[in-house]
C-alpha cells in the first residue's frame, strides 16, 4: 500500500482489509511498552490537514505518527473562514511543496480528500469527508470487533441511527460485508437514504427487529442542530424510539457488544450505563484507533520510487 | 498493496515462512516442494541439535548468573531455536530462563529507501530486560543489519546488563562491526545465495513431537515465500 | 457576386424532407439552388463527398456570460465555440451582470454580438427583473429590442402566482416562456441526483421529484394561460409522460434535452468530478434511455446544450461548493450523434433536433434550404473520429465532462449568411 491513497474502505480489496488489521495488532504491543515509540518513520513529516475540528481524530493520528517517530504537522484550517474559490487548490499546492510523506485530510465536504490527492505526490489519508467515508474509524471498528469475537466473518452487526448524513456508517457497511459480516441499519425513515440496500445491507425501521440477534450494535452520532425539525421532530423521541439501553439490548445476542464513534450524546444515543461499562467497548475503539492508524502510517507512508538497496542481517 | 513484486531474499533477516498461520509460534513450514531440487542441505536435524546443545554449555560457562539469563528471540528462525536454548539450558542447570521474541521490523535501517512494507512478526517481551543478560538468537546472521535493529529495540525495553549473540549460522559478510558470540558453524556462501532455517513442525521422522529443523542453502531467485506486506494474508483463525 | 458551390455531399433538409446527395449553391449568402450537377462556374467549390450538408444548428439555451463575467465566456469566444460546433445561431440566456431585463442590455448583447461573433445570436431576456422571480420585466419592450423568448432559467420562479402572470402576460408578445423546471425547495442543498450514487458518495441528493412537480405545475399553468411554454433540460423520465399528455392535450408545450442528459449518467460523478455537477442533475441509465427514446419520438422536440462555461479555478474547488453546468457547443453533434450510429435515431430526424425544431420553437431564420433565404450550413463526417481537449478549444472555460476523450462525429465546415466562418484544418475563420 506504499504510497498509495486510502480514501474509502470502498477502494479496499478484503485481503488489504485483513493486512491492516493485522499490523495493527502488532502495532499494539507498542502501547504496552516502557518507550513507547519506535523509529520505523524518523525523518518522516505526517501532515494533519483538517478543515474541520475534530480534536479525536486529529489527536488518534498524531499519537500514531509520534509513536512511528513521524514529525507531525498539524494544519488546521477552518474551512468557513476561507473565500470558496482557489482555497482548496492553493492549500493543498502550498503544502505539496513543502513536500510531506503523507497527508490526512478531514474536511466537511465529500470528496475533498480525493481532490487533494489528485494534486499532491504525497499519499493522502481521509480522515472523514463529509457523509461520504471515514475509513480509519471504520477500521479501528473492525479491529475492536475482531478482538472482542474472535472475527468478523459470519457475525450480524447492526447499525443504529443517522444513516443518512454518516461517513462511519458507510465505511463501516463496506468494511464490515468485504469481511462477510451481515450488516443491518435501522434508523427513522427520514435518516435511511436512497438505495442504501444495494450497498448489501438490509434496512430496517423498528430497532426490535434490527437488533434481533445481533453480535454488535453500532450507535451513531445525532447532531442534534442538524437535524431536529428537518429530520426528526425532538431528540426526545429520536431517544424513545432509537436510543439503546439495557432493555433494548436484550433483543440482541447476550454476549453482544456495544459500540459507538464517539462523541456520545448521553442519553440520546446510548443510556447512560451502556456509555460507560460493559458491554460496551467505545473505550476499546479509542484505544485501537491509534495502533491502527499507526498500521496506516507505516503501510502507506513514503515514496515507491526510490530502488533501495535490500540489506541483510 | 498488490502492486509490489516479491522480492528475492539474501539473508535471514526474512526467512520465508512468514506468512504462515503458524509463524506466530516461530515455526517455518516446509518450503515449496518445487524448491526442493535446487536446494542445499548444510546443516541437518541433529546436527542443529548438537550445536545448539554445545551453545548451551557455553552459554553457561560464560555466565555463571543463570537467573540473569534472558533468551531473546528473533523472529522467525530464532523463535525454535531460543526454545531449544532455553530448554536446553533448563535441562543443564535446573534453572529456566525467561524468554522473550522481538520484532525488529520497526527497526530496520532500510525502511526509507524500501518501495515496500515487511509483514511484522508479534513481539513477546514478558519481563524488563533491565540488568538482565540478554542472549540475542538469530537463526542466520548476515550483514548484522538485523543485529543492530534488535539492540536499538531491546534499549526501548530496559538497560540490560549485558548482550549477547547466538547465531546458528555466520555466513560472514558483515557490514557492520557486530561480533557474534557463540556460533553454530560458519557457513561461507554466494552473497547471492539464500540461507534459511527450515522448520517441519510435525515430520513422519520424529515420533518425538519435536520439530526437525534444517538450514539449506538456496541460489537466489529461487526464494519461495515473501516478507512483503503487499502479499495476501492468510487469516488466523 | 460571390458563389460558393458544396459539391456532392448528402444534403439533409428536415424542412423539406430532403435526403439526398446534392449539389448546394450559395449566391452571396442565400440559398440560390439545391440539386444534382450544378455548375461551379465563378464559384469556390467545396467537396462535401461523403459528408452531410444540413442547416446550421440552432441552440436556443446557451450562457454567454457577457455582459458581466467575461472571463468566462464572451461573445466573441462563445460565437466561436459555436460554430466550430456547427452552431449558426444561439439563444443566449440572462443572467448576465447586469441581467439581461431591460432593453438596453438586449441592445448591448446584439451590438456586440454584430462586431464579435461568427454565429448568430438572440437574447433571452429575463421573465422577471433581476431573476428574482417577483416583478415582471417589459415583455414588450424586450421583444423590440430584439428578445425572442422570456425566461428566469436556473432562478426558477417558485411563486405560482408570478409564473401565472408571467405566462398570461407572455401571450401579449407571443414568445415562448422558457422555464428551468425544479422545486428548489424539495431540491435543497442537492447537488447530484438523488439515488444509490449520491448514497455512495455521501453528497446531498437531488431527487427526481424536483424536476417532475415542477413541470408538472408548470402544463397545468401554461393551460390555465394558453402560453408557449418550453421546458428547458428535461433531466427526469418522469417529465416526459407529463409532456407527451400535454402534446396530446394540444397545449403549447415544447421540450429540449441536452447532449449530457442524453449520454450521462450520476455515476459519472464517482470520483467527485466537478465537471459532472450540473443542473439539473445526472440521472440514471433509465432517464437516460426515456429521454433518448422521449427525443427519436419527437416528444421532446430538440436538443439544446446549456452550454454554461464556468473558469478552472471555479470548478476546482469542493464538489458542494463548485457552480454548476458545464459547457457543450463544441461537443453537441459528437455526443449526440451516438444516437445516430446506434440506429435510434434517423440522420434527418437528429439535424431536425438539431436544427428545424428549435429554430421553429423560437421563431428564428434558418433550420432549413429555402431557395432565397440566407445560407446557414454545416458540413460534418458523422463517423469521423477525433480528440477533444478542452484546452485547444475556442470556448474561454474548459469545464467539459468529455475532454481528453476521443469523440466521434466531427464537424467539417460552417457557414453563416454564406459566409465560411468555421473550417476543421483552418478553425475559426475570422471575419
Amino acid at each position: 500500500m506504499i504510497g498509495q491513497d486510502l480514501l474509502g474502505i470502498e477502494d479496499l480489496q478484503r485481503d488489504q482489509i485483513e493486512l491492516i488489521l493485522e499490523t495493527a495488532e502488532t502495532m499494539q504491543e507498542i502501547a504496552s511498552r516502557d518507550v513507547k515509540k519506535v523509529p520505523t518513520l524518523r525523518g518522516r513529516t505526517v501532515v494533519n490537514l483538517f478543515f474541520e475540528p475534530s480534536t479525536r481524530t486529529q489527536t488518534s493520528f498524531e499519537i500514531a505518527g509520534k509513536r512511528l517517530a513521524a514529525d507531525v504537522v498539524n494544519f488546521s484550517i477552518s474551512s468557513s473562514s476561507l473565500s470558496k474559490s482557489e482555497s482548496l487548490l492553493d492549500t493543498a499546492k502550498t503544502l505539496d511543496a513543502m513536500d510531506p510523506d503523507v497527508v490526512i485530510v478531514r474536511h466537511r465536504v465529500a470528496g475533498v480528500p480525493r481532490k487533494i490527492a489528485d494534486i499532491l505526490d504525497a499519499p493522502v489519508i481521509n480522515a472523514g469527508d463529509g457523509a461520504h467515508e471515514h475509513p480509519s474509524q471504520a477500521l479501528l471498528d473492525m479491529l475492536t470487533v475482531y478482538q472482542e469475537k474472535g472475527r468478523i466473518e459470519g457475525l450480524s452487526v447492526a447499525i443504529v441511527g443517522d444513516i443518512a448524513h454518516s461517513r462511519v456508517a458507510r465505511s463501516n457497511i463496506y468494511g464490515f460485508t468485504k469481511l462477510g459480516a451481515e450488516v443491518r441499519i435501522a434508523g427513522p425513515p427520514t435518516l435511511i437514504p436512497p438505495g442504501i440496500e444495494q450497498l448489501g445491507v438490509k434496512s430496517y425501521v423498528s430497532l426490535r427487529e434490527a437488533l434481533d440477534g445481533v453480535d454488535v450494535v453500532m450507535a451513531l452520532r445525532i447532531q442534534n442542530e442538524r437535524l431536529t425539525g428537518a429530520f426528526i421532530p425532538s431528540v426526545r423521541e429520536y431517544s424513545a424510539i432509537y436510543g439503546i439501553d439495557r432493555a433494548t439490548l436484550r433483543f440482541a445476542k447476550p454476549d453482544a457488544i456495544v459500540m459507538h464513534p464517539g462523541p456520545v450524546n448521553r442519553g440520546v444515543e446510548l443510556s447512560h450505563e451502556l456509555t460507560d461499562d460493559r458491554p460496551s467497548v467505545i473505550l476499546d475503539q479509542v484505544r485501537n484507533g491509534v495502533a491502527l492508524r499507526m498500521a496506516l502510517l507505516y503501510l502507506i507512508a513514503g515514496r515507491t520510487s526510490s530502488p533501495g538497496q535490500e540489506s541483510g542481517s | 498493496m498488490a502492486n509490489q513484486s516479491p522480492r528475492t531474499q539474501n539473508s535471514s533477516d526474512t526467512p520465508s515462512g512468514v506468512n504462515d498461520p503458524n509463524a506466530l509460534r516461530g515455526v517455518e513450514t516446509s518450503p515449496e516442494s518445487h524448491f526442493r531440487d535446487l536446494e542445499r542441505v548444510v546443516l541437518e536435524d541433529d546436527r542443529i541439535r548438537r550445536s545448539l546443545m554445545r551453545i548451551s554449555h557455553e552459554v553457561l560457562e560464560s555466565n555463571s548468573d543463570v537467573e540473569s539469563l534472558y533468551i531473546v528471540a528473533i523472529p522467525n528462525g530464532g523463535v525454535p531455536l531460543g526454545r531449544l536454548l532455553v530448554e536446553n539450558i533448563e535441562s543443564l542447570a535446573q534453572v529456566r530462563p525467561g524468554m522473550g521474541i522481538l520484532d525488529t521490523t520497526l527497526y530496520r535501517d532500510d525502511l526509507a529507501i524500501r518501495g515496500t512494507r515487511p509483514r511484522l512478526r508479534k513481539t513477546e517481551m514478558p519481563s524488563t530486560v533491565d540488568d538482565r543478560i540478554v542472549i540475542l538468537v538469530e537463526d542466520v546472521v548476515n550483514t548484522g543489519r538485523t543485529i543492530r535493529a534488535a539492540m536499538d529495540a531491546l534499549m526501548d525495553f530496559g538497560r540490560p546488563r549485558a548482550v549477547k549473540v547466538v547465531a546458528l549460522v555466520d555466513r560472514g559478510h558483515r557490514e557492520l562491526p557486530i561480533k557474534i558470540d557463540y556460533v553454530g558453524k560458519n557457513i561461507p556462501t554466494q552473497s547471492g545465495e539464500t540461507v534459511v532455517l527450515h522448520v517441519d513442525e510435525s515430520p513422519p521422522e520424529m515420533d518425538s513431537g519435536e520439530p526437525l529443523l534444517k538450514v539449506v542453502v538456496r541460489s537466489v531467485g529461487e526464494a519461495s515465500g515473501t516478507d512483503e506486506a503487499s502479499s495476501v494474508l492468510r487469516r488466523r483463525e | 457576386m460571390s458563389r460558393v458551390l458544396i459539391r456532392g455531399g448528402r444534403v439533409l433538409d428536415p424542412s423539406t424532407n430532403r435526403d439526398e446527395t446534392a449539389d448546394l449553391l450559395i449566391e452571396d449568402g442565400l440559398v440560390a439552388a439545391i440539386g444534382a450537377s450544378l455548375s461551379s462556374a465563378d464559384a469556390e467549390v467545396v467537396d462535401a463527398s461523403g459528408r452531410w450538408v444540413a442547416p446550421g444548428f440552432v441552440d436556443v439555451h446557451v450562457h454567454l456570460r457577457a455582459p458581466g463575467q467575461e472571463y468566462k465566456e464572451d461573445l466573441a469566444s462563445g460565437g466561436r465555440a459555436a460554430v466550430a460546433g456547427g452552431y449558426t445561431a444561439l439563444c443566449c440566456m440572462a443572467n448576465t451582470e447586469p441581467v439581461n431585463d431591460d432593453p438596453s442590455v438586449t441592445q448591448f448583447i446584439l451590438d456586440r454580438a454584430e462586431k464579435e461573433s461568427p454565429a448568430r445570436i438572440f437574447p433571452i431576456a429575463a421573465a422577471t427583473r433581476g431573476l428574482k422571480g417577483e416583478v415582471m420585466t417589459e415583455m414588450a419592450a424586450l421583444k423590440d429590442a430584439g428578445a425572442v423568448a422570456f425566461s428566469d432559467d436556473g432562478a426558477t420562479i417558485m411563486d405560482a402566482a408570478v409564473m401565472r402572470h408571467v405566462l398570461e402576460y407572455s401571450t401579449l408578445v407571443s414568445a415562448p416562456v422558457v422555464v428551468h423546471a425544479e422545486d428548489c425547495g424539495l431540491r435543497a442543498g442537492g447537488v447530484m441526483n438523488e439515488g444509490v450514487m449520491s448514497t455512495r458518495l455521501g453528497l446531498p441528493g437531488n431527487p427526481v421529484e424536483s424536476e417532475e412537480i415542477h413541470v408538472a405545475r408548470d402544463i397545468r399553468l401554461a393551460r390555465l394561460t394558453g402560453a408557449r411554454l418550453h421546458i428547458g433540460h428535461v433531466s427526469a423520465g418522469g417529465s416526459v409522460e407529463l409532456i407527451r399528455r400535454a402534446k396530446e392535450e394540444g397545449l403549447a408545450v415544447t421540450a429540449e434535452v441536452t447532449p449530457h442528459h442524453l449520454s450521462l449518467t450520476d455515476e459519472a460523478t464517482q470520483n467527485f468530478d466537478t465537471n459532472t455537477k450540473m443542473a439539473p442533475p445526472l440521472r440514471t441509465q433509465k432517464d437516460v434511455d426515456i429521454l433518448r427514446r422521449a427525443l427519436v419520438e419527437g416528444v421532446i422536440d430538440c436538443i439544446a446544450t446549456d452550454h454554461a462555461p464556468h473558469a478552472d479555478y471555479e470548478k476546482a474547488v469542493e464538489f458542494s461548493a463548485a457552480p454548476f453546468g458545464v459547457i457543450g457547443l463544441e461537443t453537441a453533434f459528437a455526443i449526440a450523434s451516438d444516437l445516430y450510429r446506434t440506429g435510434e435515431i434517423t440522420p434527418l430526424q437528429l439535424m431536425e433536433r438539431m436544427s428545424t425544431a428549435p429554430a421553429r420553437i423560437f421563431e428564428l431564420v434558418g433550420g432549413g434550404f429555402e431557395v432565397g433565404q440566407q445560407a446557414d450550413v454545416v458540413i460534418l463526417d458523422p463517423d469521423q473520429k477525433w480528440s477533444y481537449d478542452a484546452a485547444d478549444g475556442f470556448s474561454k472555460s474548459r469545464n467539459s465532462p468529455w475532454s481528453g476523450l476521443e469523440l466521434t462525429g466531427r464537424i467539417e465546415a460552417t457557414f453563416v449568411q454564406g459566409r465560411l466562418v468555421y473550417q476543421a484544418e483552418k478553425g475559426v475563420v475570422t471575419q
